[in-house]
């Protein structure tokens, strides 16, 4: 993809020096309370006594009384008024800000929803117009907001969060600052009450703030903030460097896609469980695909073992593929490049017999057909020596 | 010995070497394919991050005594707030070691094993839909199951009174707590 075609990509951005963009530093945390607020107050105060002209924007302080004393001392835009349903919300009052223009705002809450009337919808297209302007912005964010991840979180919390950005502001922000803490330090902050009011602890910590939620948001937080270094390392160090077409190869090889080679048969379901953990240590991206040959009908214990890999398939997010060929090796060799895998992973082959055995095996055909795409060989555990029995 | 004698010999041990690499996979083993295939079906679903020992050793036995084939059964839970058809990857994280582990426990019994992933709105809808689509000859549950977290009493009255197949539920014995877990799986899996 060209920069033209991307104008969100950094190629693009740098293509136009002209007008400088703000710089965004964004504070990523598991949960409410884990302190991202507090920190970019500290920042603000910490820029503002180097010098810098500071203002708050938006600061949500949920009554806590430590984050409203640190506020002190910074100004404050102050909020609009917008009128909705008979009632008075207030909200951030973007053209107060433009117009005061200071060098630095700080934005809380970059995921909240706007009340109608206002000029965009989310606060994070306020936010890109503050950017825009030229204004240096902190933000805050909670990684649950994220809306690749929000169907996951929603799974694991039975909560579904409304508010959701897209995960191309994470990657737009020039610098993204983990605020983790442990999750046992977070619930001793809810139960002190310094999260929410006492009135709401009990039920916090009976929904949203269990110790495996928490301790699941920070593993999801954790490899976030992994990726996105990863991804902007890489993209940095091509970017202006060699041709800039390398940029977009770079984000492409960031990406690890697994193909796993499956046949109706009970064993595949171990291999595509094998092939599914692969892809979640690597966050990669799983396809399975059954090569069927020409005409080839199915036994009825046939047809249920392919309806039970298609649900694996779907309950694990897998895509399952079916080609029709007589020709494994090529068909393998042209699902891959089309799907971009990066590693082909296929089962121990049957016995061959007769003259069968003089074939080069699959693995190696692979390879020699897919250079520079790893090939696994999944072996069945049960047959390990030494392996536990009951 | 003419020459004629000889290459009748050598050509005879040839094709008799062929038609041995043919009809016989390595290590002399017969083909699986030849062995009688299972019949019977037994369907072992759980729902937790481990089943009782007392389940897994019934259906081992039974499977052995009536050359049946063991279906360890996930049964993951789809919050009303997703489509049914959403990926489940944190109850697969928990589920998918715990089939790993039963599989290569019945693998290592030499008996025949085939898992299955059931999915609904409760741990019954996921039975309910798994039983609707495949036929099981036997279903085998332990009642000691959490009924926070796996099926509750209600569910076992179901599944006695609506369920196809014959219903094996194992009591708890105050004095067997064991259980299989993934905790001790052979390689990660």
């Amino acid at each position: 993809m060209s920069s033209a075609a991307n104008p969100d990509s950094p190629a693009a951005a740098s293509a136009q020096p002209d007008r400088r963009r703000g710089h965004m530093r964004l504070f990523l945390g598991m949960a409410a309370g884990v302190g991202k607020t507090y920190r970019m107050l500290l920042e603000g105060h910490a820029e503002q006594e180097a010098g810098r002209d500071v203002v708050i924007g938006l600061l949500e302080t949920h009554g806590r009384p430590a984050t409203a004393r640190l506020a002190e001392g910074l100004p404050m835009v102050p909020r609009v008024r917008v009128s909705y349903r008979q009632a008075e919300l207030e909200e951030m009052d973007l053209q107060a800000i433009l117009r005061r223009a200071p060098e630095l705002c700080l934005v809380d809450e970059l995921a909240h929803t706007n009340a109608p009337g206002l000029e965009h919808v989310k606060r994070y297209e306020d936010v890109e117009d503050i950017l825009a302007a030229g204004i240096d912005v902190l933000s805050t964010l909670n990684v649950q907001h994220l809306e690749s991840l929000n169907d996951r979180i929603t799974e694991l919390s039975g909560i579904r969060v409304r508010e959701t950005i897209p995960d191309a502001i994470l990657g737009r922000a020039d610098e993204v600052v983990l605020i983790d803490i442990t999750p046992e330090a977070l619930l001793d902050r809810l139960r002190a009450g310094n999260v929410y009011p006492l009135e709401r602890i009990d039920a916090a910590l009976n929904n949203f703030f269990r110790i495996e939620n928490l301790a699941a948001l920070r593993e999801i937080a954790l490899r976030q903030v992994a990726e996105e270094i990863g991804a902007k390392r890489l993209t940095t160090e091509l970017v202006g460097s060699r041709e800039e077409s390398l940029a977009s190869d770079a984000a492409g090889a960031v990406g690890e896609r697994l193909l796993a080679l499956v046949e109706p048969y009970p064993g595949a379901q171990r291999l595509v469980r094998r092939a599914w953990r692969s892809a979640q240590r690597l966050g990669a991206d799983l396809d399975l695909l059954w090569v069927r040959g020409p005409g080839q009908t199915l036994s009825d214990d046939h047809q249920r073992s392919l309806a039970a890999l298609q649900q694996l398939a779907s309950v694990l997010g897998a895509t399952m593929l079916v080609e029709e060929s007589d020709d494994v090796t090529a068909k393998v060799a042209e699902v891959a490049s089309r799907r971009g895998s990066t590693y082909i992973v296929i089962g121990r082959s049957r016995p061959a017999r007769g003259v069968a055995r003089l074939r080069v095996p699959l693995a190696q055909r692979l390879m020699e057909q897919l250079p520079g795409v790893d090939v696994r060989i999944v072996a069945d555990r049960s047959q390990r020596h030494g392996s536990e029995k009951p | 010995m003419s020459v004629y004698t000889i290459v009748i010999v050598a050509a005879s041990g040839i094709l008799l070497g062929i038609a041995a690499g043919y009809w016989l996979p390595p290590h002399g083993r017969l083909p699986s394919r030849s062995r009688p295939r299972p019949v019977r079906r037994i369907l072992l679903p759980f729902t937790g991050q481990a089943i009782s020992r007392r389940s897994f050793e019934a259906a081992v036995r039974l499977a052995k005594a009536e050359n049946a084939i063991i279906m360890p059964a996930f049964l993951a839970r789809v919050p009303m707030t997703l489509p049914l058809d959403t990926p489940l990857p944190v109850q697969c994280a928990t589920g998918m070691p715990l089939l790993e582990a039963v599989e290569q426990r019945v693998a290592s019994q030499g008996v025949p094993v085939e898992s299955r992933i059931g999915r609904g709105r409760s741990a019954r809808d996921a039975l309910h839909r798994l039983l609707d689509a495949e036929h099981f000859d036997r279903i085998i549950v332990s009642a000691d199951e959490d009924p926070h977290a796996g099926l509750s009493y209600e569910d076992l009255r179901w599944l006695l009174e609506r369920a196809p197949g014959e219903i094996l539920i194992l009591r708890p014995a105050p004095d067997d707590d064991r259980r299989i877990s993934a905790v001790g799986l052979t390689g990660h899996f």
